[in-house]
């Protein structure tokens, strides 16, 4: 059933996707289908935009409006289809090098102007794509071919970073924990205002394949389940106990003017303008 | 009808309202700020929308996005800006997605002289972006200039779905001088074409319709996908190497096929002329008092302006070179012009160049001095 849902809203068409085998990509994909689906918008009304590399093939697959933009600038991207028309539902879904890295700079601000807009990071610690270079999201000390002698740099907590940002809702989930991821992303969906979903997932290839996981999509599924805690557990867990682990849950959920609605309501002036651009 | 006494920026925002621009993304930056700040003000009164963002990456990134749900969009940068705004041209050119980029020229590389003039960007703006493609380029000499020819810059990026770059200078960014604004859209004004086919049968590369395919908005009902990766006419990647120079070199005629509708020239005392100055932009304004002054003396000079800077206007200037003798290029620059002059001329006629890079103005008595220095007796 959950399947044939996320079927409904698939180009199946342009399969097999250009992901390799025990990629958690699809997984997420899959959760996001599910939230577009009870929460009910429409195909024709919903955008979803990407960025480059792995994550930024996902639109190519999806049965919408869809737009495959540049590296790190998929938000200025969204920013600008959500101004113009904000009956749009708009997703933005990027990897952890588009999100931390490149797009760093347009992630803090879509989430300071609380623009309606969600952005779900599918995060596989690696620069997937390209062959495995090492990603500000990559562990400290792990191998990548950029780091052969291990990740020298910490790590960026995005959902940290965006909280601190502003956005209204901010939550991590993992490719394991798919019924919480679908109730996150839901969640993320219902909110007005910029929502954050980091979603981790794991890249066998290029990312456990260098790092004793193996390319056994399930032994690096397991490395993600022993790693994940619980936002609640983690708070009675030590700094010390906390490295290295993918802490889980909703980290922010509030409300704060959006920014489109403002724009219309005291900018525009309520009533006399349309909702949306009309050419006078 | 209103008759205003505004600077060349001004004239520019009021002018891109008149084309039915209804979206502004950009970001500030010497000398070309104006432009934002009129927008932002203007903007509003029209239903239309103004944003601040955060760079200039994401200035064109966002009028990109808004231009795919069917609203005119512009921004406007200088130099640095448009450094960082090349990696989007050239993915407006890709997806063929319509939207307008003023550069009010200032002194470079890099920061170089951010209040002084310069006409330093031409090559950027032709090549600035990887990979092979046309352009379309305009440069305004007057204020009033500014207001028609940012109309006619949305009029050729709707007609032709490509992005159009406006090479303005600081000069005229910000000289002030009368300007006449329509009360309405005037109406020339071209709106870009729409599909007429059912959801299921659109294709935003439709080649079937012409070099220019029709393109939907987003949340019209039709769903497409739009990449800056090589596609097909579905407008999904293809790495299938026909359709891929396909597309690459459709991308190029659609422009090069219909130049002569695109490229726009003034000849000014060119009927006798045996000498004649190429310029553009505010150049043209000194090359046309030493014109008069010439012809005062009894020299036969004349003048050719480029209001297109590209497409190249080629076949006006080797038309050009056969009739005179002698033709002088004054650029602020180091000559960027001129190589492709002389490529047009083919040795028809001698080509000099006047250089100035100084962030100075070049005056009429720089051309004078460089009449002189090539033999004409003035």
């Amino acid at each position: 059933m959950n399947t044939e849902i996320a079927r409904n809203y698939l180009r199946e068409e342009k399969f097999p996707s250009v992901w390799c085998p025990g990629c958690g990509h699809g997984v997420i994909l899959a959760s996001i289908l599910r939230a577009i689906h009870k929460i009910g918008w429409s195909k024709e009304k919903t955008v979803m935009v990407s960025g480059i590399g792995c994550a930024g093939r996902i639109p190519g697959y999806v049965d919408f409006c869809t737009l495959h933009t540049t590296h790190g600038r998929a938000l200025a991207f969204a920013t600008g289809i959500k101004f113009a028309k904000p009956e749009l539902n708009v997703i933005v879904v990027m990897g952890d090098g588009d999100a931390a890295a490149i797009g760093g700079n347009h992630l803090i601000h879509a989430a300071r102007r609380n623009i309606d807009v969600t952005a779900i990071v599918f995060n596989n610690f690696i620069y997937g794509m390209t062959g495995g270079q090492k990603s500000p999201t990559t562990p400290r000390g792990f191998l990548s071919t950029t780091s052969p002698y291990g990740n020298a740099e910490p790590p960026f907590d995005l959902c940290k970073l965006v909280k601190g940002a502003g956005a209204v809702f901010v939550a991590r989930g993992t490719e394991y924990h798919i019924p919480a991821l679908d109730t996150i992303i839901y969640k993320a969906f219902s909110k007005r205002g910029f929502s954050f979903v980091e979603a981790a997932t794991m890249c066998p290839t290029s990312f456990g394949r260098r790092n004793k996981l193996t390319s056994d999509a399930y032994k690096n599924m397991e490395w993600i389940k022993s790693n994940a805690v619980t936002k609640s557990k983690a708070e009675g867990m030590s700094e010390e106990e906390l490295k290295g682990k993918i802490i889980t849950g909703i980290f922010a959920d509030t409300s704060r003017d959006e920014f489109v609605e403002y724009y219309e309501k005291n900018i525009l002036k309520e009533g006399e303008c349309p909702k949306n651009m009309k050419l006078d | 009808m209103k008759e205003l006494v505004i600077s060349g920026n001004e004239a520019i925002a009021y002018g891109a309202i008149r084309a039915g621009c209804r979206f502004f993304a950009g970001y500030p930056i010497t000398p070309s700020s104006e432009i934002a700040e009129v927008l932002s003000r203007e903007l509003p009164k029209v239903c239309g929308r103004f944003i601040q963002i955060e760079d200039e990456m994401g200035s064109l990134a966002a009028v990109i996005g808004a231009s795919l749900t069917g609203a005119k969009a512009m921004t406007a940068t200088s130099g640095p800006g448009f450094s960082l705004m090349q990696e989007h041209i050239g993915f407006a050119v890709m997806g063929e997605v319509p939207c307008v980029l003023v550069n009010v020229q200032r002194g470079g590389p890099s920061t170089g002289l951010p209040t002084h003039a310069s006409q330093g960007d031409v090559m950027q703006a032709r090549w600035g972006t990887h990979g092979d493609h046309e352009i379309i380029a305009l440069s305004p000499s007057s204020v009033q200039e500014c207001y028609t020819l940012i109309i006619e810059a949305f009029n050729l990026s709707e007609k032709f779905r490509t992005p159009v770059i406006f090479l303005s200078d600081e000069v005229i960014a910000h000289l002030r001088e009368r300007c006449i604004i329509a009360d309405e859209e005037p109406t020339n004004v071209v709106n870009r074409r729409k599909p007429n086919v059912s959801i299921e049968n659109y294709k935003p590369f439709d080649t079937s319709f012409g070099r220019v395919p029709p393109l939907a908005d987003f949340g019209s009902g039709y769903k497409f996908h739009i990449t800056g990766l090589t596609h097909d006419e579905t407008g999904f990647p293809t790495n299938d190497s026909e359709k891929s120079a396909t597309l690459i070199k459709r991308l190029r005629d659609k422009i090069i096929e219909n130049r002569d509708s695109i490229v726009k020239t003034e000849g000014f005392m060119l009927e006798d002329a045996d000498t004649a100055l190429i310029v553009y932009g505010s150049v043209a304004r000194a090359a046309k008092e030493v014109v008069l002054t010439a012809r005062e003396k009894g020299i036969k000079l004349g003048l050719l302006r480029l209001i297109t800077i590209w497409p190249f206007a080629d076949k006006e200037i080797a038309a050009l070179s056969k009739k005179v003798k002698k033709i002088i290029i004054p650029e602020m620059n180091l000559g960027q012009i001129k190589t492709t002059v002389e490529s047009a001329v083919k040795g028809g006629c001698d080509v000099f160049s006047l250089e100035r890079v100084d962030g100075e103005l070049i005056t009429p008595s720089n051309i004078i001095e460089k009449l002189k220095e090539v033999g004409i007796e003035y």
